[in-house]
């Protein structure tokens, strides 16, 4: 058996592998960085928003050279019933920067260019090769095993290895994970000509545009669906909690196309071609389903860890700022000579310190709260589109009578109290 | 854009398949006793339909699998053993 030995093993180069072998390799630390897939970005998927801030810790210039899809200018809530929707936005052609505040990605491609700063910075990028499980050297973890059987050893391992992490269930970190726990999410990425999207959706070509859209685009089932814009496609998709899918019995695939027929969003890609369809999960559990993020000789980052904030819909930044996080931990631990869970435990108290668990903590309850309260995903989306559409038709009938129908009928299915409660109920558990 | 099926979906997604399955039912017992008590959801939540009711058991595309992990989650009995497929084969994103 080969015994040279690296610094550290990172498993899996997502945002989170990559960010912290990156950092580790410019530390001089010697790194190997694994994964599974053909190349990096081939087995991964996201909406996807991608935020600048986190990224620029890492590569200052990331602007200049990323393959980046627009940067984001304009947000849209688009709560939708059967053939209508009521929308909320804000646009700020400022968003675009320099610097902008976020950009969507395709991270079959993104994922590529950050591993490849991994590599430049000295990381050794190894591809297709899944892991199967840790290697123990005195009761600490020492190294990995690959699908092939052969075993790479290093003081740490840094484990992102993404949602479905059958590492830390081999650390018996976590349990199995629960339906409940996690969002079931599929997406299409669906062709069309640049000054298309840039007419469809008002914008230049170096300005994009999100939508989050609930309601009957998630057949009333708790999640939300998305549409974003690249440069010259765009990204459709649908999550919902993978319980809502077992328990309606519904089709994932069914609510996207659904979705793709609705007058809302039919115009935007009409004449579109359909280039790719994919699946992924999401880790909607939050702060307190999070396994322990350090061992002797290990650390969790990214999905892997849970790190995903649902309000938000954050993940690829806290899985970058785990892993560099994990980097400036390593690295103390090299110092230090100890890469026991004590020293170790640094890592954990970073994460505390950062924006990645001050969010996660401030949301705890939301991942319970929204499960328990069908209503956000259902009714209020309906009711808000029947007395938008009441208001807004002009037959003669006086707007305060207008006014009173629209709000009874409101209130005839959901009493004034209880409105108040899912409205106290709603901000206790996001302030 | 007109309705598309699944076949046509995944039509659209590079597949490079394994010689063995990755996905292995546990106890096939299990999967007749899902029928009556929980109507055997993998059938309906899998984005690729890699699960299909064969009368008495449950067939398993897994050259079609999307790699999400749902049904390893999702299974009322824990019945689907779940790994990687080997090498770099299995589903190969070019947008993701």
């Amino acid at each position: 058996m080969d015994e040279e030995k690296f610094d550290a093993i990172v498993v899996g180069a997502g945002p989170a592998g990559s960010a912290a072998a990156l950092a580790l390799a410019r530390k001089g630390l010697t790194t190997v960085l694994i994964e599974r897939g053909e190349y990096p970005g081939a087995k991964n998927v996201m909406g996807g928003v991608l935020y600048r801030r986190m990224l620029e810790e890492l590569v200052p210039d990331f602007q200049d050279q990323a393959p980046l899809e627009r940067p984001v200018v304009e947000q849209r809530i688009v709560l939708m019933h059967a053939t209508s929707a009521v929308t909320a936005g804000f646009k700020d052609p400022g968003f675009a920067g320099p610097p902008a505040n976020a950009f969507t990605v395709l991270r079959a491609q993104f994922d590529q260019w950050f591993a490849q700063k991994a590599e430049e910075a000295g990381a050794m990028l190894l591809c297709g090769m899944p892991v199967e499980d840790v290697v123990r050297r005195d009761g600490k973890v020492a190294g990995v095993r690959t699908f092939d059987g052969s075993e790479l050893l290093a003081d740490v391992v840094i484990v992102a290895d993404g949602v479905n992490s059958l590492l830390a269930k081999k650390l018996g970190l976590r349990g199995e994970l629960q339906p409940n726990e996690v969002a079931l999410a599929v997406k299409q990425v669906i062709s069309l000509p640049e000054k298309l999207v840039n007419d469809r959706f008002n914008v230049t070509s170096d300005q994009g545009v999100v939508m989050e859209l609930m309601g009957s685009a998630t057949a009333g089932m708790a999640g939300q669906a998305f549409l974003y814009t690249n440069r010259s496609s765009i990204s459709i998709g649908v999550g919902c909690l993978l319980s809502e899918f077992v328990r309606t019995g519904k089709k994932p695939y069914d609510i996207l196309e659904d979705l793709k027929q609705h007058p809302y969003v039919a115009p935007l890609i009409e004449g579109g071609e359909a280039e790719e369809y994919m699946s992924h999960m999401i880790p909607e559990g939050g702060y307190d389903t999070m396994p322990r993020v350090y061992g002797d000789g290990f650390l969790l980052c990214g999905d892997a860890a849970k790190l995903v904030n649902v309000l938000h819909r954050e993940g690829s930044n806290l899985a970058m700022e785990s892993g560099r996080l994990a980097a400036e931990t390593v690295a103390f631990a090299k110092e230090r000579g100890d890469f026991s869970a004590q020293t170790l435990k640094h890592y954990r108290d970073a994460l505390e310190a950062s924006f990645v668990l001050k969010d996660l903590e401030q949301y705890r309850r939301l991942p319970h709260h929204m499960e328990q309260n069908p209503a956000l995903f259902d009714f209020y989306p309906r009711v808000l589109n029947e007395a938008a559409r009441e208001i807004f038709t002009v037959d003669g009938t006086p707007k305060r009578q207008k006014e009173r129908s629209a709000v009874r009928r409101i209130l005839r299915e959901r009493p004034m109290l209880r409105i108040a409660r899912d409205l106290y109920g709603f901000w206790r558990t996001v302030r | 854009m007109k309705r598309e099926t699944l076949e046509e979906k995944l039509y659209t997604v590079k597949f490079k398949p394994d010689a063995e399955s990755h996905l292995v039912v546990k106890q096939p017992e299990n999967c007749v006793a899902c029928g009556d008590k929980h109507g055997r959801p993998c059938l309906t939540f899998c984005p690729a339909e890699v699960y299909e009711w064969e009368g008495s058991k449950l067939a398993v595309r897994f050259e079609g699998c999307l790699e999400c992990g749902a049904c390893r989650v999702g299974c009322p009995y824990d019945n689907i053993a779940w790994r990687y497929p080997n090498g770099p084969l299995g589903v190969t994103y070019r947008f993701g």
